[in-house]
């Protein structure tokens, strides 16, 4: 069991690594760019992109945050 | 897609990799014990080869759509984790990687230990630590060579250029007997992270479905796009840091002068 948890944290850390927030904006904009383009008919193709760049400066924005 | 790119890509990611783990390398080569370092660095390689064989050619068979999609959005994830890294030592807000002083850390906790067999294995610390160092590096090449060819349907191209910057490293590490701690690493991050999310970003809206205005050439205004409005992270971080530092009573540390005390031991394998 704990060597199942530390392979799965060293392929959290390779692929994640310090901050989810770039990894879940990913994933989320993956899904909601073959929802729009699939359902909806909509060639999202900026979404991605769009939410990329602003996961970034999101993830940025909290790692240089000065705490109180 | 042309194959210059993807060679360039694949071989600015290996280099900046081949640097890191030289440093290993020549930490538990030229304080331990050169044969046992070799041996752990070869096994490394062996493994390292072995998993690109097998995944790299099994990949090949998978649809193209679902692959760019599971590539591509592993690439953007990977690709925003060198550029906020880089964008966060640019500005100062990140140790930079100083290869000089990860050197001197892994000398150091390389001397501290007493040198132990272990079969055909004369000195087992050398040995790991050569092992784990070239692994742990490896595995960031493999990655990005099996992500990079599979998509392209190029796989040698890739490995070809791997290759390449793997023996430039190793050529000039043996010449120089010294880290490579003049190899401007920040920047390349900056830019292999760049090219990264511009490619993972765009391989993985094509596998959602999405058409790309102007095809392939879309990349030509993505990466540039990225690179700008990443850069701009990095001033605007840089600057506010500045300004902070300026206020403060207590002088905080310079962008790029984080005194390598405050860098845990292990680092210099990421």
């Amino acid at each position: 069991m704990a060597r199942l948890r530390s392979f799965g944290a060293f392929w959290y850390d390779f692929v994640i690594g310090d901050d989810w927030r770039g990894g879940a904006a990913v994933a989320a904009a993956l899904v909601l760019t073959a929802v729009l383009v699939h359902s909806q008919g909509i060639n999202a193709w900026w979404l991605l992109p769009a939410s990329v760049l602003a996961a970034l400066g999101w993830s940025l924005r909290h790692a240089t945050a000065r705490k109180p | 897609m042309n194959a210059l790119p993807l060679f360039l890509t694949v071989f600015a990611a290996c280099l900046v990799e081949a640097v890191e783990a030289l440093t290993i390398v020549l930490a538990a080569g030229l304080t331990r014990q050169w044969r046992s370092t070799l041996q752990g660095m070869a096994v490394a390689l062996v493994v390292l080869a072995g998993i690109t064989a097998g995944i790299g050619p099994a990949l090949t068979q998978v649809p193209l759509g679902a692959l760019r999609l599971v590539v591509g959005g592993l690439l953007a994830a990977f690709g925003l984790q060198w550029l906020r890294k880089a964008i966060l030592r640019f500005s100062g807000h990140k140790d930079r990687h100083d290869e000089a002083s990860a050197y001197a850390r892994e000398v150091a906790a390389a001397q501290a230990v007493a040198a132990g067999r272990r079969g055909v294995v004369s000195d087992w610390y050398a040995f790991t630590l050569a092992f784990k160092g070239v692994l742990l590096e490896g595995l960031e090449v493999v990655f990005i060579v099996i992500t990079f060819g599979d998509t392209q349907r190029d796989l040698g191209v890739a490995a070809l250029a791997a290759a390449v910057a793997v023996a430039v490293v190793t050529v000039t590490g043996v010449a120089v007997r010294a880290p490579l701690a003049r190899v401007p690493e920040n920047a390349m991050k900056f830019s292999v992270g760049v090219m990264l999310t511009a490619f993972g970003t765009f391989w993985g809206s094509q596998g959602a479905g999405a058409r790309w205005p102007g095809g392939d050439a879309a990349l030509l205004v993505l990466v540039p796009v990225i690179a700008l409005v990443s850069l701009g992270y990095g001033v605007t971080l840089r600057r506010s840091r500045a300004a902070a530092d300026a206020a403060s009573p207590v002088p905080a540390v310079a962008p790029g002068s984080v005194p390598s005390a405050a860098v845990p031991p292990g680092e210099a394998v990421r």
